[in-house]
Protein backbone atom coordinates (compact mmCIF):
# COMPACT_ATOMS: atom_id res chain seq x y z
CA UNK A 1 0.00 0.00 0.00
CA UNK A 2 1.10 3.02 -1.04
CA UNK A 3 1.91 5.77 1.68
CA UNK A 4 0.01 8.93 1.73
CA UNK A 5 2.16 12.40 1.70
CA UNK A 6 1.59 15.33 -0.53
CA UNK A 7 -1.61 16.00 -2.08
CA UNK A 8 -1.50 15.22 -5.54
CA UNK A 9 -0.18 11.66 -4.54
CA UNK A 10 -2.58 9.04 -6.07
CA UNK A 11 -4.52 7.10 -3.15
CA UNK A 12 -6.04 3.92 -4.87
CA UNK A 13 -8.82 2.38 -2.77
CA UNK A 14 -10.18 -1.25 -3.26
CA UNK A 15 -12.41 -2.47 -6.41
CA UNK A 16 -15.86 -2.84 -5.67
CA UNK A 17 -18.78 -3.98 -8.43
CA UNK A 18 -20.36 -0.35 -9.52
CA UNK A 19 -23.84 -0.22 -11.02
CA UNK A 20 -23.93 0.05 -14.73
CA UNK A 21 -24.35 -1.81 -17.97
CA UNK A 22 -20.58 -2.86 -18.86
CA UNK A 23 -17.67 -2.94 -17.11
CA UNK A 24 -14.06 -2.74 -18.01
CA UNK A 25 -10.92 -4.07 -16.33
CA UNK A 26 -7.65 -3.38 -16.92
CA UNK A 27 -5.07 -4.83 -15.04
CA UNK A 28 -1.72 -6.17 -14.65
CA UNK A 29 0.17 -8.94 -12.99
CA UNK A 30 -0.99 -9.48 -8.96
CA UNK A 31 -3.97 -6.18 -10.05
CA UNK A 32 -5.94 -9.57 -11.37
CA UNK A 33 -6.19 -10.68 -7.44
CA UNK A 34 -7.96 -7.39 -6.77
CA UNK A 35 -10.39 -8.59 -9.55
CA UNK A 36 -10.85 -11.63 -8.66
CA UNK A 37 -11.90 -10.19 -4.98
CA UNK A 38 -14.20 -8.37 -6.15
CA UNK A 39 -15.86 -11.49 -8.09
CA UNK A 40 -16.43 -12.83 -4.89
CA UNK A 41 -18.87 -9.63 -4.08
CA UNK A 42 -20.29 -9.36 -7.36
CA UNK A 43 -24.02 -10.04 -8.45
CA UNK A 44 -24.76 -13.17 -10.59
CA UNK A 45 -24.11 -12.41 -13.42
CA UNK A 46 -22.12 -9.64 -13.42
CA UNK A 47 -18.97 -10.56 -15.56
CA UNK A 48 -21.29 -11.33 -18.68
CA UNK A 49 -20.99 -7.49 -19.36
CA UNK A 50 -17.30 -7.62 -18.60
CA UNK A 51 -14.20 -6.84 -20.63
CA UNK A 52 -10.46 -7.61 -19.23
CA UNK A 53 -7.41 -6.01 -20.46
CA UNK A 54 -4.93 -8.52 -18.56
CA UNK A 55 -0.87 -7.59 -18.61
CA UNK A 56 0.40 -10.72 -16.99
CA UNK A 57 3.51 -9.72 -15.16
CA UNK A 58 7.22 -11.89 -16.46
CA UNK A 59 5.94 -14.86 -14.97
CA UNK A 60 2.71 -15.32 -16.40
CA UNK A 61 0.22 -16.11 -13.80
CA UNK A 62 -3.21 -15.29 -13.12
CA UNK A 63 -4.34 -15.91 -16.63
CA UNK A 64 -6.61 -19.01 -16.51
CA UNK A 65 -7.63 -17.72 -13.20
CA UNK A 66 -9.36 -14.22 -14.59
CA UNK A 67 -10.44 -16.80 -17.97
CA UNK A 68 -12.53 -18.51 -15.04
CA UNK A 69 -14.47 -15.46 -14.35
CA UNK A 70 -16.05 -16.17 -18.18
CA UNK A 71 -15.67 -12.19 -18.92
CA UNK A 72 -18.13 -11.34 -22.16
CA UNK A 73 -14.04 -10.58 -23.34
CA UNK A 74 -10.40 -11.20 -22.37
CA UNK A 75 -7.54 -9.51 -24.06
CA UNK A 76 -4.23 -10.78 -23.07
CA UNK A 77 -1.39 -7.73 -23.82
CA UNK A 78 2.52 -8.34 -23.70
CA UNK A 79 3.23 -4.32 -22.52
CA UNK A 80 0.62 -1.35 -21.71
CA UNK A 81 1.82 -0.22 -25.01
CA UNK A 82 0.79 -3.28 -26.68
CA UNK A 83 -2.61 -3.08 -25.34
CA UNK A 84 -3.36 0.62 -25.15
CA UNK A 85 -4.93 0.36 -29.06
CA UNK A 86 -7.52 -2.00 -27.96
CA UNK A 87 -8.31 0.33 -24.93
CA UNK A 88 -8.60 3.22 -27.16
CA UNK A 89 -10.52 1.39 -29.22
CA UNK A 90 -12.70 0.18 -26.77
CA UNK A 91 -13.31 3.68 -24.84
CA UNK A 92 -13.85 5.28 -28.27
CA UNK A 93 -16.77 3.00 -28.90
CA UNK A 94 -18.35 2.91 -25.19
CA UNK A 95 -21.19 4.28 -23.95
CA UNK A 96 -21.99 6.03 -20.63
CA UNK A 97 -22.98 3.54 -18.10
CA UNK A 98 -19.97 1.99 -18.73
CA UNK A 99 -18.00 1.46 -15.40
CA UNK A 100 -13.84 1.28 -15.45
CA UNK A 101 -11.55 -0.49 -12.77
CA UNK A 102 -7.92 -0.51 -12.47
CA UNK A 103 -5.77 -2.53 -10.92
CA UNK A 104 -2.19 -3.57 -10.61
CA UNK A 105 1.23 -1.49 -10.30
CA UNK A 106 1.35 2.32 -10.28
CA UNK A 107 2.38 2.73 -13.87
CA UNK A 108 -0.71 0.40 -15.52
CA UNK A 109 -3.29 2.52 -13.44
CA UNK A 110 -1.27 5.94 -14.15
CA UNK A 111 -1.55 5.45 -17.77
CA UNK A 112 -4.96 3.74 -18.15
CA UNK A 113 -6.46 6.52 -15.89
CA UNK A 114 -4.21 8.83 -18.64
CA UNK A 115 -6.20 7.70 -21.26
CA UNK A 116 -9.51 6.82 -19.73
CA UNK A 117 -9.22 10.92 -19.02
CA UNK A 118 -8.73 11.58 -22.41
CA UNK A 119 -11.72 9.90 -23.27
CA UNK A 120 -13.53 11.72 -20.98
CA UNK A 121 -14.04 9.97 -17.31
CA UNK A 122 -13.77 11.85 -14.32
CA UNK A 123 -10.95 9.92 -12.12
CA UNK A 124 -13.03 10.48 -9.35
CA UNK A 125 -15.63 8.00 -11.34
CA UNK A 126 -12.80 5.24 -11.89
CA UNK A 127 -11.89 2.40 -9.42
CA UNK A 128 -8.31 2.07 -8.35
CA UNK A 129 -7.06 -0.77 -6.66
CA UNK A 130 -2.97 -1.18 -6.58
CA UNK A 131 -1.18 -4.51 -6.42
CA UNK A 132 2.38 -5.20 -7.19
CA UNK A 133 4.93 -3.59 -7.38
CA UNK A 134 5.83 0.11 -6.23
CA UNK A 135 8.13 0.73 -9.39
CA UNK A 136 7.07 4.07 -10.77
CA UNK A 137 6.88 6.19 -13.82
CA UNK A 138 9.01 9.20 -13.66
CA UNK A 139 9.38 12.31 -15.76
CA UNK A 140 12.65 14.12 -15.85
CA UNK A 141 11.49 17.57 -15.18
CA UNK A 142 14.72 18.58 -17.03
CA UNK A 143 15.00 16.95 -20.34
CA UNK A 144 10.73 16.08 -20.06
CA UNK A 145 11.90 12.18 -21.10
CA UNK A 146 9.57 9.52 -19.36
CA UNK A 147 11.65 6.36 -17.22
CA UNK A 148 9.62 3.55 -16.48
CA UNK A 149 9.59 0.88 -13.87
CA UNK A 150 12.23 3.42 -11.45
CA UNK A 151 12.75 1.55 -8.26
CA UNK A 152 15.77 3.59 -7.00
CA UNK A 153 16.20 6.53 -5.01
CA UNK A 154 17.71 8.71 -6.61
CA UNK A 155 17.47 7.40 -9.69
CA UNK A 156 19.02 8.03 -13.39
CA UNK A 157 17.24 9.81 -15.75
CA UNK A 158 17.14 7.23 -18.84
CA UNK A 159 17.10 10.23 -21.37
CA UNK A 160 19.76 12.76 -20.24
CA UNK A 161 20.94 11.42 -17.24
CA UNK A 162 20.95 13.25 -14.55
CA UNK A 163 20.44 12.03 -11.31
CA UNK A 164 17.27 12.83 -10.07
CA UNK A 165 15.31 12.92 -6.80
CA UNK A 166 11.77 11.19 -7.44
CA UNK A 167 9.02 12.91 -5.62
CA UNK A 168 5.72 12.07 -4.81
CA UNK A 169 4.43 14.79 -6.82
CA UNK A 170 2.51 13.28 -9.28
CA UNK A 171 0.57 14.42 -12.78
CA UNK A 172 -2.69 12.82 -13.84
CA UNK A 173 -2.16 14.12 -16.99
CA UNK A 174 1.44 12.67 -17.78
CA UNK A 175 1.08 9.54 -15.35
CA UNK A 176 4.69 10.12 -13.62
CA UNK A 177 6.29 11.28 -10.92
CA UNK A 178 8.49 14.07 -10.76
CA UNK A 179 12.27 13.72 -11.19
CA UNK A 180 14.36 16.85 -10.01
CA UNK A 181 18.03 17.12 -10.39
CA UNK A 182 19.52 16.07 -6.33
CA UNK A 183 23.04 17.24 -7.34
CA UNK A 184 22.23 20.39 -9.11
CA UNK A 185 25.11 22.52 -7.27
CA UNK A 186 27.81 20.09 -7.63
CA UNK A 187 27.62 16.97 -9.81
CA UNK A 188 30.20 15.73 -7.94
CA UNK A 189 28.10 15.06 -5.14
CA UNK A 190 26.99 11.22 -5.44
CA UNK A 191 24.31 10.53 -2.57
CA UNK A 192 23.91 6.53 -2.59
CA UNK A 193 21.06 4.74 -4.28
CA UNK A 194 18.82 3.02 -2.24
CA UNK A 195 16.09 0.74 -3.96
CA UNK A 196 13.01 1.92 -1.91
CA UNK A 197 9.90 1.51 -4.77
CA UNK A 198 10.13 -2.50 -4.64
CA UNK B 1 -27.18 39.49 3.34
CA UNK B 2 -26.29 37.61 0.44
CA UNK B 3 -22.78 35.63 0.81
CA UNK B 4 -20.16 37.99 -1.33
CA UNK B 5 -22.86 39.41 -3.90
CA UNK B 6 -23.32 42.91 -4.02
CA UNK B 7 -26.70 44.49 -5.28
CA UNK B 8 -27.70 45.94 -8.64
CA UNK B 9 -29.88 48.69 -9.77
CA UNK B 10 -31.41 48.04 -12.56
CA UNK B 11 -34.82 49.91 -14.23
CA UNK B 12 -37.11 46.93 -16.20
CA UNK B 13 -36.71 47.75 -19.55
CA UNK B 14 -39.30 45.03 -21.34
CA UNK B 15 -42.13 42.82 -20.67
CA UNK B 16 -43.41 40.15 -22.54
CA UNK B 17 -45.97 38.09 -22.56
CA UNK B 18 -44.58 34.63 -23.78
CA UNK B 19 -48.03 32.31 -23.06
CA UNK B 20 -51.00 31.99 -20.94
CA UNK B 21 -48.67 31.10 -18.05
CA UNK B 22 -45.36 32.54 -18.57
CA UNK B 23 -43.94 36.08 -19.00
CA UNK B 24 -40.79 37.26 -19.72
CA UNK B 25 -38.21 40.46 -17.76
CA UNK B 26 -35.61 42.45 -19.28
CA UNK B 27 -33.76 44.63 -17.04
CA UNK B 28 -30.88 47.12 -17.46
CA UNK B 29 -28.51 48.78 -15.33
CA UNK B 30 -29.79 52.13 -14.25
CA UNK B 31 -26.68 54.05 -14.93
CA UNK B 32 -26.61 52.69 -18.93
CA UNK B 33 -22.94 50.35 -18.03
CA UNK B 34 -22.85 46.55 -18.85
CA UNK B 35 -24.03 44.15 -16.62
CA UNK B 36 -21.95 41.27 -14.70
CA UNK B 37 -20.46 38.54 -17.06
CA UNK B 38 -22.83 35.44 -16.28
CA UNK B 39 -22.62 32.03 -17.50
CA UNK B 40 -25.44 29.34 -18.53
CA UNK B 41 -27.31 27.95 -15.50
CA UNK B 42 -26.88 31.34 -13.82
CA UNK B 43 -29.50 32.70 -11.22
CA UNK B 44 -30.39 36.02 -9.59
CA UNK B 45 -32.26 37.37 -6.84
CA UNK B 46 -34.90 39.61 -7.41
CA UNK B 47 -36.07 41.79 -4.86
CA UNK B 48 -39.77 42.36 -4.36
CA UNK B 49 -41.08 45.59 -2.94
CA UNK B 50 -44.56 44.89 -2.55
CA UNK B 51 -46.01 47.38 -0.12
CA UNK B 52 -44.84 46.48 3.30
CA UNK B 53 -43.73 42.80 2.45
CA UNK B 54 -40.24 42.04 0.57
CA UNK B 55 -39.83 38.77 -1.01
CA UNK B 56 -36.55 37.88 -2.85
CA UNK B 57 -36.95 34.89 -5.56
CA UNK B 58 -34.20 33.72 -7.83
CA UNK B 59 -35.09 33.13 -10.99
CA UNK B 60 -32.04 31.43 -13.86
CA UNK B 61 -30.89 33.89 -16.26
CA UNK B 62 -32.18 32.61 -19.60
CA UNK B 63 -30.78 35.54 -22.06
CA UNK B 64 -27.50 35.09 -23.84
CA UNK B 65 -23.99 35.08 -21.84
CA UNK B 66 -22.49 36.80 -24.39
CA UNK B 67 -24.92 39.65 -24.34
CA UNK B 68 -24.90 41.25 -20.92
CA UNK B 69 -26.60 44.72 -22.26
CA UNK B 70 -29.20 43.21 -20.65
CA UNK B 71 -30.82 40.59 -18.64
CA UNK B 72 -33.85 38.55 -19.45
CA UNK B 73 -35.90 35.87 -16.69
CA UNK B 74 -39.18 33.91 -17.32
CA UNK B 75 -41.43 33.87 -14.58
CA UNK B 76 -44.03 31.12 -14.58
CA UNK B 77 -47.23 32.41 -12.82
CA UNK B 78 -48.03 29.99 -9.18
CA UNK B 79 -51.56 30.83 -8.80
CA UNK B 80 -51.23 28.99 -4.81
CA UNK B 81 -47.95 30.05 -4.46
CA UNK B 82 -46.65 32.98 -1.96
CA UNK B 83 -47.31 36.00 -4.52
CA UNK B 84 -44.09 36.29 -5.65
CA UNK B 85 -45.15 35.50 -9.21
CA UNK B 86 -48.16 36.82 -8.92
CA UNK B 87 -46.22 40.34 -8.37
CA UNK B 88 -44.35 40.07 -10.96
CA UNK B 89 -46.79 39.72 -13.40
CA UNK B 90 -49.47 42.31 -11.99
CA UNK B 91 -47.36 44.81 -10.67
CA UNK B 92 -44.23 44.72 -12.76
CA UNK B 93 -44.18 47.15 -15.98
CA UNK B 94 -41.70 48.90 -18.18
CA UNK B 95 -39.46 51.67 -15.98
CA UNK B 96 -39.76 50.06 -12.73
CA UNK B 97 -37.07 50.50 -10.75
CA UNK B 98 -35.48 47.46 -9.04
CA UNK B 99 -32.68 45.89 -7.26
CA UNK B 100 -31.34 42.42 -7.95
CA UNK B 101 -28.43 40.58 -7.02
CA UNK B 102 -24.87 39.48 -8.74
CA UNK B 103 -25.45 35.94 -10.63
CA UNK B 104 -24.49 33.18 -9.15
CA UNK B 105 -24.31 29.71 -11.01
CA UNK B 106 -25.47 26.85 -9.01
CA UNK B 107 -25.85 24.78 -12.03
CA UNK B 108 -22.96 25.24 -14.14
CA UNK B 109 -22.19 23.65 -17.23
CA UNK B 110 -19.07 21.17 -16.70
CA UNK B 111 -17.08 21.97 -19.68
CA UNK B 112 -14.98 19.09 -19.83
CA UNK B 113 -17.67 16.85 -20.90
CA UNK B 114 -17.41 15.95 -24.48
CA UNK B 115 -21.32 16.27 -24.73
CA UNK B 116 -23.59 17.63 -22.82
CA UNK B 117 -27.52 16.06 -22.52
CA UNK B 118 -30.04 18.36 -21.08
CA UNK B 119 -33.39 17.32 -19.69
CA UNK B 120 -36.12 20.48 -18.72
CA UNK B 121 -39.61 19.74 -17.56
CA UNK B 122 -41.89 23.30 -18.00
CA UNK B 123 -40.43 26.33 -16.77
CA UNK B 124 -37.49 23.99 -15.84
CA UNK B 125 -36.23 25.17 -19.48
CA UNK B 126 -35.07 28.49 -18.61
CA UNK B 127 -31.45 27.42 -17.11
CA UNK B 128 -31.15 25.80 -20.72
CA UNK B 129 -32.18 28.83 -22.57
CA UNK B 130 -28.57 30.17 -21.65
CA UNK B 131 -26.64 26.96 -21.65
CA UNK B 132 -27.44 25.72 -24.81
CA UNK B 133 -26.58 29.74 -26.25
CA UNK B 134 -22.96 29.81 -24.57
CA UNK B 135 -22.74 26.04 -26.41
CA UNK B 136 -23.61 27.07 -29.65
CA UNK B 137 -21.24 29.73 -29.30
CA UNK B 138 -18.26 27.72 -28.54
CA UNK B 139 -19.43 24.68 -31.23
CA UNK B 140 -20.39 22.57 -27.82
CA UNK B 141 -22.11 19.17 -28.54
CA UNK B 142 -25.46 19.52 -26.88
CA UNK B 143 -28.65 17.56 -27.22
CA UNK B 144 -31.74 19.09 -25.47
CA UNK B 145 -35.01 17.12 -24.54
CA UNK B 146 -37.84 19.20 -23.46
CA UNK B 147 -41.39 18.00 -21.86
CA UNK B 148 -44.28 20.33 -21.87
CA UNK B 149 -47.85 20.16 -20.87
CA UNK B 150 -49.04 21.24 -24.19
CA UNK B 151 -47.39 22.92 -27.41
CA UNK B 152 -49.42 26.33 -26.42
CA UNK B 153 -47.77 25.99 -23.02
CA UNK B 154 -44.31 24.85 -24.46
CA UNK B 155 -42.33 28.24 -23.36
CA UNK B 156 -39.40 29.14 -26.05
CA UNK B 157 -39.76 25.68 -27.83
CA UNK B 158 -40.44 26.64 -31.25
CA UNK B 159 -37.45 29.66 -30.43
CA UNK B 160 -35.05 26.46 -29.59
CA UNK B 161 -36.16 23.87 -32.51
CA UNK B 162 -35.45 27.44 -35.10
CA UNK B 163 -32.26 27.63 -33.21
CA UNK B 164 -30.68 24.13 -32.78
CA UNK B 165 -33.27 22.25 -34.93
CA UNK B 166 -32.90 18.70 -34.26
CA UNK B 167 -30.58 18.97 -31.41
CA UNK B 168 -33.88 19.86 -29.34
CA UNK B 169 -36.42 16.94 -28.82
CA UNK B 170 -40.18 18.21 -27.72
CA UNK B 171 -42.41 15.81 -25.88
CA UNK B 172 -46.23 16.87 -25.11
CA UNK B 173 -47.91 15.57 -22.09
CA UNK B 174 -51.54 16.14 -23.28
CA UNK B 175 -50.11 13.93 -26.73
CA UNK B 176 -49.04 11.60 -24.66
CA UNK B 177 -45.31 11.84 -25.60
CA UNK B 178 -43.06 10.61 -22.98
CA UNK B 179 -39.31 10.55 -23.10
CA UNK B 180 -37.60 7.14 -24.05
CA UNK B 181 -35.18 7.84 -21.27
CA UNK B 182 -33.35 4.11 -21.13
CA UNK B 183 -32.21 4.62 -24.20
CA UNK B 184 -31.53 8.39 -24.04
CA UNK B 185 -29.59 7.52 -21.34
CA UNK B 186 -27.84 4.16 -22.93
CA UNK B 187 -27.02 5.60 -26.10
CA UNK B 188 -24.62 8.50 -24.90
CA UNK B 189 -20.63 8.58 -25.86
CA UNK B 190 -18.50 8.48 -23.11
CA UNK B 191 -17.45 11.96 -21.62
CA UNK B 192 -21.33 12.88 -21.79
CA UNK B 193 -22.34 14.74 -18.68
CA UNK B 194 -26.53 14.70 -18.19
CA UNK B 195 -28.56 18.35 -17.13
CA UNK B 196 -31.77 17.99 -15.52
CA UNK B 197 -34.37 21.01 -14.54
CA UNK B 198 -37.73 20.22 -13.73
CA UNK B 199 -40.00 19.17 -11.37
CA UNK B 200 -39.11 17.21 -8.19
CA UNK B 201 -40.41 14.13 -9.43
CA UNK B 202 -38.61 14.10 -12.77
CA UNK B 203 -35.25 15.08 -11.51
CA UNK B 204 -35.24 12.01 -9.11
CA UNK B 205 -36.75 9.54 -11.73
CA UNK B 206 -33.94 10.88 -14.13
CA UNK B 207 -31.25 10.54 -11.20
CA UNK B 208 -32.58 7.23 -10.42
CA UNK B 209 -32.17 5.54 -13.99
CA UNK B 210 -29.18 7.10 -14.34
CA UNK B 211 -27.20 5.59 -11.27
CA UNK B 212 -28.76 2.47 -12.16
CA UNK B 213 -27.45 2.73 -15.35
CA UNK B 214 -24.24 3.17 -14.42
CA UNK B 215 -23.76 7.09 -14.75
CA UNK B 216 -21.08 8.45 -12.16
CA UNK B 217 -22.33 10.57 -9.92
CA UNK B 218 -20.08 13.55 -11.11
CA UNK B 219 -22.09 13.49 -14.31
CA UNK B 220 -25.32 14.05 -13.19
CA UNK B 221 -26.34 17.91 -12.44
CA UNK B 222 -29.39 19.34 -11.73
CA UNK B 223 -31.21 21.79 -10.26
CA UNK B 224 -34.90 21.58 -8.29
CA UNK B 225 -36.91 24.87 -9.01
CA UNK B 226 -38.25 24.91 -5.92
CA UNK B 227 -39.69 28.23 -4.55
CA UNK B 228 -40.72 27.86 -0.71
CA UNK B 229 -43.81 26.91 0.48
CA UNK B 230 -46.46 28.59 2.29
CA UNK B 231 -48.13 27.21 5.74
CA UNK B 232 -49.23 27.92 9.20
CA UNK B 233 -47.94 30.81 10.56
CA UNK B 234 -45.43 30.05 13.16
CA UNK B 235 -43.13 31.74 16.27
CA UNK B 236 -39.61 31.58 16.18
CA UNK B 237 -37.36 33.16 18.81
CA UNK B 238 -33.99 34.37 17.78
CA UNK B 239 -31.61 33.33 20.47
CA UNK B 240 -28.86 35.49 19.43
CA UNK B 241 -29.88 38.99 18.71
CA UNK B 242 -32.89 37.94 20.90
CA UNK B 243 -36.32 38.51 18.99
CA UNK B 244 -38.79 36.59 18.72
CA UNK B 245 -41.01 36.93 15.56
CA UNK B 246 -44.06 35.72 13.75
CA UNK B 247 -43.52 33.58 10.14
CA UNK B 248 -46.63 34.19 8.31
CA UNK B 249 -48.61 32.32 6.44
CA UNK B 250 -47.35 33.36 2.60
CA UNK B 251 -43.46 33.91 4.29
CA UNK B 252 -40.64 31.74 4.26
CA UNK B 253 -38.80 31.87 7.62
CA UNK B 254 -35.87 33.34 6.32
CA UNK B 255 -38.01 35.91 4.86
CA UNK B 256 -39.43 36.53 8.30
CA UNK B 257 -35.85 36.23 9.86
CA UNK B 258 -34.97 39.27 7.18
CA UNK B 259 -37.60 41.22 7.96
CA UNK B 260 -36.90 41.72 11.92
CA UNK B 261 -33.94 43.32 10.46
CA UNK B 262 -31.47 40.39 10.63
CA UNK B 263 -28.99 39.25 7.91
CA UNK B 264 -28.06 35.19 7.99
CA UNK B 265 -26.38 34.84 4.40
CA UNK B 266 -28.04 33.11 1.61
CA UNK B 267 -27.34 32.26 -1.85
CA UNK B 268 -29.70 29.98 -3.81
CA UNK B 269 -33.22 30.86 -1.79
CA UNK B 270 -34.02 27.63 -2.90
CA UNK B 271 -32.42 24.93 -0.56
CA UNK B 272 -29.92 23.23 -2.47
CA UNK B 273 -27.03 25.91 -1.66
CA UNK B 274 -26.32 25.46 2.00
CA UNK B 275 -25.41 29.18 2.94
CA UNK B 276 -28.30 29.96 5.34
CA UNK B 277 -28.13 26.55 6.99
CA UNK B 278 -28.92 27.36 10.66
CA UNK B 279 -29.01 25.84 13.83
CA UNK B 280 -31.54 24.81 16.13
CA UNK B 281 -31.13 25.22 19.92
CA UNK B 282 -34.43 23.76 20.85
CA UNK B 283 -37.95 22.60 19.62
CA UNK B 284 -40.78 21.81 20.66
CA UNK B 285 -42.94 20.14 17.27
CA UNK B 286 -42.05 19.40 14.16
CA UNK B 287 -39.89 20.24 11.08
CA UNK B 288 -41.40 20.76 7.67
CA UNK B 289 -38.06 20.48 5.63
CA UNK B 290 -38.19 20.99 1.82
CA UNK B 291 -34.46 21.50 1.22
CA UNK B 292 -31.74 19.29 -0.68
CA UNK B 293 -28.96 20.30 1.08
CA UNK B 294 -29.37 18.86 4.47
CA UNK B 295 -28.90 15.17 5.05
CA UNK B 296 -31.74 12.82 5.95
CA UNK B 297 -29.92 12.47 9.29
CA UNK B 298 -29.53 15.96 9.87
CA UNK B 299 -33.37 15.79 9.16
CA UNK B 300 -33.89 13.68 12.07
CA UNK B 301 -31.67 15.03 14.88
CA UNK B 302 -34.01 18.23 14.92
CA UNK B 303 -30.81 20.01 15.11
CA UNK B 304 -30.25 21.90 11.74
CA UNK B 305 -33.22 23.43 9.46
CA UNK B 306 -32.59 25.83 6.06
CA UNK B 307 -34.87 28.37 6.88
CA UNK B 308 -35.53 29.58 3.02
CA UNK B 309 -37.56 26.66 2.24
CA UNK B 310 -38.27 25.14 5.82
CA UNK B 311 -41.11 25.31 7.76
CA UNK B 312 -41.83 24.32 11.37
CA UNK B 313 -45.07 23.36 12.91
CA UNK B 314 -45.48 23.31 17.12
CA UNK B 315 -45.18 25.04 20.33
CA UNK B 316 -41.80 26.51 19.96
CA UNK B 317 -38.35 27.17 18.09
CA UNK B 318 -35.30 28.67 19.04
CA UNK B 319 -32.68 29.34 16.77
CA UNK B 320 -29.16 30.38 17.18
CA UNK B 321 -29.45 33.50 14.76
Amino acid sequence: MAAKSIISRPIYGTLSPQPGKHHLFIADAEGALAITDLAAKAPAGFFGDAHIIFIPGPDGKHVATLEALKPAQFYQGYSFASALPRLKQTLANAHMGLRLYLAGTEGLIGQAMQTALEAGIDHTSMQTEHRGSLARRMQCVHCKGITENVTTQPATCSHCGLLLLVRDHYSRRLAAFQGVCINAEDRSEIPPMEEIFR
Amino acid sequence: MSTGTTKLDVVVSDVVPVNDLVTRFHFRRRDGELLPTFSGGAHVVVEMRDGERTRLNPYSLMGSPLNTSEYTISVRRDDVGRGGSLFMHRSVKPGLEMVISYPVNLFSLDLRAKKHLMLAGGIGITPFMAQTAQLAAEGGNFELHYTCRTASLGTYADTLRERYDRRVRLYHDDRDERIELERVLSSQPLGTHLYVCGPSGMIGWVRDRAAALGWPSETVHFEHFAAPQPGAPFDVTLAVTGKTIRVDEQQSLLEAIEAAGVDPPYLCRGGVCGQCETNVISHDGKFIHNDHWLSEEDHRSGCKIMPCVSRFEGRSLVLER
